[in-house]
């Protein structure tokens, strides 16, 4: 049951991720990437993380996505908008190969640490992935980059004011 | 057959390079914004799966930071995206090869 479910929303996920780059129209892009988000929730689900799970749902594949879609529909984009020329072929194939083999040597580094953990262990760990169990590792452990992650979005909100007001003038 | 975290950090890998390959190759900069989601996701996917295989919820914490840097990061690309448009009428990237505003 896990293994049908885990290739299901795999293959999802990457469908999307695939269709996210390969789109023209940006409002397609964007509910593609929701399609991808929601997989990826799901196996989260899978790997214990409820909490974790709500999030991304709740605010990637929420709220990011609505800022995403509220700004493509703000900029009133006509449908000439979206042809550019594209890439050359080899231009692309030689953006992949590079990619490719950055990660694939990073990959090949962790598979040689012999990183072949059992997940079997920890299926019975008590609060595992629960509100309870994140909040606890969150407010007592790590106070303070939680308290430091609010520094960021104070200088984020101050940084959009900023920048849309420049605009205004 | 058992899922292993392997497995979730292959789809990781695969899903970090079809971002990476969208934020090189699309000319569009809405859709490279979205690329860059997309890389961040794969990221906090390895960190949930290893969370799991070493017990740890120190993965889940990690997410729940990332998720914040790309909320912040996708509000100021957006303002940003706008104020381009504005200036110069098209999203496409290239044309922003000039540092004079």
């Amino acid at each position: 049951m896990e293994t049908v479910v885990f290739y299901v929303f795999a293959a999802l996920a990457l469908a999307g991720a695939l269709m996210v780059i390969s789109f023209k129209n940006p409002v397609s892009s964007a509910l593609s990437l929701v399609l991808t988000l929601f997989s990826t929730a799901v196996l989260f689900v899978l790997l214990l993380a409820h909490f974790v799970a709500v999030i991304q749902i709740l605010v990637y594949a929420g709220a990011i996505m609505i800022l995403f879609l509220f700004t493509v529909m703000f900029l009133n984009l006509k449908p000439e908008s979206f042809k550019f020329e594209s890439k050359h072929l080899g231009f692309k194939v030689s953006a992949l190969l590079v990619i490719l083999l950055f990660v694939g040597y990073f990959a090949s580094l962790g598979f040689k640490k012999g990183l072949f953990l059992s997940n079997a262990s920890v299926s019975e760990m008590e609060g595992f992935g629960t509100v309870q169990g994140v909040g606890t590792t969150l407010f007592v452990d790590y106070l303070l980059p939680f308290e430091l992650t609010s520094i960021l979005i104070l200088v984020a909100i101050i940084g959009v004011v900023i920048i849309a007001k420049k605009r205004a003038n | 057959m058992n899922i292993s975290i392997e497995h979730y950090l292959v789809l990781s890998a695969v899903l970090f390079v079809i971002g990476a390959y969208g934020v090189i190759v699309r000319k569009n900069l809405i859709i490279v914004l979205m690329s860059l989601e997309l890389m961040l996701n794969s990221a906090n996917l390895a960190f949930v799966a290893f969370s799991r295989a070493l017990g740890d919820m120190t993965g889940h914490v990690f997410m729940i930071m990332s998720i914040t840097v790309a909320a912040a990061e996708v509000a100021v690309g957006l303002a940003l995206l706008v104020s381009i448009y504005s200036h110069r009428e098209s999203l496409d990237i290239d044309i922003l090869k000039l540092l004079k505003g």
